[in-house]
């Protein structure tokens, strides 16, 4: 049985030039880039090659990407070390109830260690409000952190706005772009940022690396310390054979972002009218209009998502409830919860579907088909 | 091109290479996904889990890292901040790799107080100085296996015997230099947190894992998914963590050879010894894969392009520090003087290491020491 993937909002495949990549460069830079010697110098002119090529991705200068092992590290690294820096200036922060738990649990953390947080709410349109945002920023307040766009739902948040609010205020602005960076052309000139994450193993690149854009006009606390690799923003032998796997994966997505984001919208648009026009009984979960193309959340009424997601599994189609970070659990999400309140029944009766490059329509015609096989078969079990 | 610098990075593995390839490509699933695709990257995650504890004999639990940097963070970090309330004193050695040093610096800005154990001329320290340095408030000794610039074996077993009679006190070692090499009682009662990286094992580099006794709880470096028992968020990188597993089964293999380099040493010292401008740093204690001698009145440096221009790779002191041009901060601590601790040179084996490598750089040696003659006056 062919299995059709529709989680590249939890992981994509390498893409094939990154494996080609990869390959081709494991022998010639094998080189510690600390190293003064010939094999640390070819190293290190990779690594700067790299480093350059993803700098310009987004606009950036050279020295304002610091290489991490993921999205989880570079969010850490974000909201620890921009607080920390600026503990002096106030002892208020702001996220949303909808981050990932790569940020949540962080703030969660500045919580225990006594900062004031504050968890802006989203409606039922899956995102949060301006007026709800210029309401809680407040003088004192040292760090905002909202996601670009949510992993679960795929609602864009309005990051650009929030970016213009701070522009005269003290507060350092973070987003989480790891599920934005691989669907839209990021540039932090247009979105005045001053920390951006991005994960590799999210857009066809290999896991155990990410990047952290810091303006350079900033500053933020070492976290991971040790040699003056990154420098001395995060210590640890540089990861070089990953770096220039993402590096790849970056080069490919700049070539093919256009004819991907338009692959997307055809397979999401199509997946939603073809699930209209069957006999699922099926809502959105979010503002389709704010939605961006790869991520659609779905609700079937009158089922329950264990029983989906295992149905789902066996008749080869890999999907998920939620983030896979908490997938594990299959605890309600926090994401729907934060949109509907704990008692909807949407909460238990969600998937999310996640498309990428490789799929195609037939994929969607399969999945729609073995949908509307398993939601009557539930529906009638309920 | 001999390559003598093994102790800064080495050559990955063909086999190693392989499976990471195999499992990047053919089980990209996020081991956290339900589904089946998920599923099986998350046994294959734990097969390599199993392997390593089988390979290295241990029943402690793995935590899959990006490398000895953070492994040596979350450890000295986690126990720190996990019994802070307990105490605040924490043992160390002056000859620590800057992974061990740094935190411990930061820890000491955090209202932690740091005992830095001072080294003999060979860089070691004794178990009696561990334990006169115990205090009532002390929660955490952390002590690296084999130094990294100059080879010296601490007396970890002899600590660990020590401290399991202090059940309160942690134990972390640093077994980056060590693994493959020398032996570890990896199952001693009296370790609680090994530290191991892949890319000094003909691994890759962004692999490494922690040892930890089970019953050990750390605080967590970053928090996010509940990955890696909670103590290790972030998606975890399946084919990292296979070919890290391939390369401690071939470290482990290999070790065999290694009594080999005791004969290499021999061939080396002699050589090093018709110098009388070359004064030698490692001891016959040390370990046998890294050799550490100071060339006095050049500059490090140009010796190591000079031998470079002779197809000798070599290095000046570790690599994590080696481009700040400070003296040696471990042979400053083993009480050399400033002229020697300044132009020290590092030789590191590979386990497989041919001997004709070691008799063409007693060649290269005499030529360089030829050429720069003058220059030493």
């Amino acid at each position: 049985m062919d299995y059709i993937y529709l989680d590249h909002a939890a992981t994509t495949p390498l893409h094939q030039s990154v494996q080609s990549e990869m390959k081709e460069m494991i022998s010639k830079a094998f080189g510690n880039p600390s190293s003064i010697h010939h094999f640390g110098r070819e190293t290190r002119k990779v690594l700067d090659r790299a480093r350059e090529n993803v700098a310009t991705s987004i606009n950036a200068k050279f020295n304002e990407i610091i290489f991490t092992s993921g999205g989880t590290e570079a969010n850490n690294l974000a909201i620890f070390g921009a607080v920390e820096a600026n503990k002096d200036k106030g002892n208020h922060v702001i996220t949303s109830e909808i981050e990932h738990h790569a940020v949540l649990h962080p703030f969660e953390e500045l919580e225990r260690k006594g900062y004031e947080v504050t968890y802006l709410p989203v409606d039922t349109s899956g995102t949060i409000s301006m007026a709800d945002f210029q309401k809680e920023l407040r003088d004192d307040t040292i760090f905002v952190s909202v996601m670009t766009v949510n992993n679960e739902t795929g609602i864009r948040q309005p990051v650009e706005k929030i970016a213009d609010q701070l522009k005269d205020h003290q507060a350092i602005f973070h987003t989480d772009a790891v599920q934005a960076y691989g669907v839209e052309s990021i540039d932090v000139n247009e979105l005045p940022v001053d920390l951006l994450t991005v994960s590799s193993h999210k857009i066809y690149g290999p896991k155990g690396i990410g990047f952290l854009y810091k303006n350079h006009s900033i500053h933020v606390k070492q976290q991971l310390f040790g040699g003056e690799q990154e420098r001395k923003w995060r210590s640890g032998t540089e990861n070089v054979l990953a770096i220039v796997g993402f590096d790849q994966a970056i080069r490919s997505l700049k070539e093919e972002l256009n004819s991907r984001k338009k692959h997307y919208e055809k397979l999401s648009n199509e997946f939603i009218k073809q699930l209209q026009a069957s006999d699922v009984i099926c809502s959105i979960n979010g503002e389709t209009s704010l939605r961006s193309p790869h991520i659609v959340n779905v609700s079937f009424e009158q089922t329950d998502v264990e029983q989906l997601l295992m149905n789902l599994d066996l008749e080869g189609i890999a999907v998920s409830s939620g983030s896979a970070c908490t997938a594990g659990s299959i605890n309600p999400s926090h994401v729907l919860t934060a949109m509907y309140g704990e008692e909807d029944a949407r909460l238990r009766n969600s998937v999310r579907f996640s498309f990428g490059k490789d799929n195609n329509l037939d994929d969607i015609k399969r999945v729609v088909n073995t949908l509307e096989k398993i939601t009557s078969r539930l529906r009638r079990l309920a | 091109m001999i390559y003598l610098d093994n102790s800064a990075t080495t050559k990955p593995y063909k086999e190693v290479l392989d499976s990471y390839q195999t499992v990047a490509m053919d089980f990209f699933g996020n081991p956290s996904s339900v589904h089946g695709l998920g599923g099986e990257a998350e046994l294959i995650l734990k097969k390599a889990k199993s392997q390593i504890k089988t390979m290295l004999n241990t029943e402690h639990d793995i935590i899959f890292t990006s490398g000895g940097t953070e492994s040596n963070n979350l450890a000295i970090k986690g126990i720190a901040h996990e019994l802070r309330d307990r105490g605040n004193h924490i043992i160390t050695t002056t000859v620590e790799h800057p992974s061990v040093l740094e935190v411990c610096r930061h820890l000491e800005q955090n209202g932690f107080s740091v005992t830095y154990l001072p080294v003999n001329e060979n860089g070691k320290i004794t178990v009696d100085q561990v334990n006169a340095a115990i205090q009532k408030d002390t929660i955490l000794v952390s002590v690296m296996h084999v130094n990294n610039e100059i080879g010296a074996i601490q007396p970890i077993e002899e600590i660990a015997d020590l401290l399991i009679s202090h059940p309160r006190i942690r134990f972390h070692t640093d077994h980056v230099q060590g693994l493959g090499k020398i032996n570890l009682p990896y199952n001693h009662g009296g370790i609680d947190a090994i530290t191991i990286s892949g890319h000094k094992i003909h691994g890759l580099k962004g692999t490494g894992c922690l040892l930890k006794k089970k019953n050990l709880v750390l605080q967590t470096l970053s928090h996010g998914g509940s990955q890696e028992f909670g103590y290790r968020a972030g998606t975890e990188n399946v084919a990292g963590a296979v070919s890290l597993a391939k390369a401690i089964r071939y470290a482990v293999e290999e070790q065999k050879n290694y009594q080999h380099l005791a004969k290499l040493k021999d061939l080396l010292i002699e050589e090093l010894l018709t110098y009388g401008r070359i004064h030698i740093n490692s001891d016959e204690d040390c370990a046998d894969h890294i050799i550490n001698f100071s060339i006095t009145g050049v500059k490090p440096e140009v010796m190591i392009h000079a031998f470079e221009e002779k197809d000798v790779i070599l290095s000046t002191k570790s690599a994590c520090s080696s481009k700040n041009e400070d003296a040696s901060y471990v042979l400053l601590a083993c009480g050399r003087d400033d002229d020697v601790a300044s132009s020290a040179i590092r030789l590191s084996m590979d386990v497989n290491q041919d001997r004709q490598d070691i008799v063409e750089f007693n060649k290269v040696l005499k030529d360089v020491m030829e050429q720069y003659k003058d220059v030493m006056g």
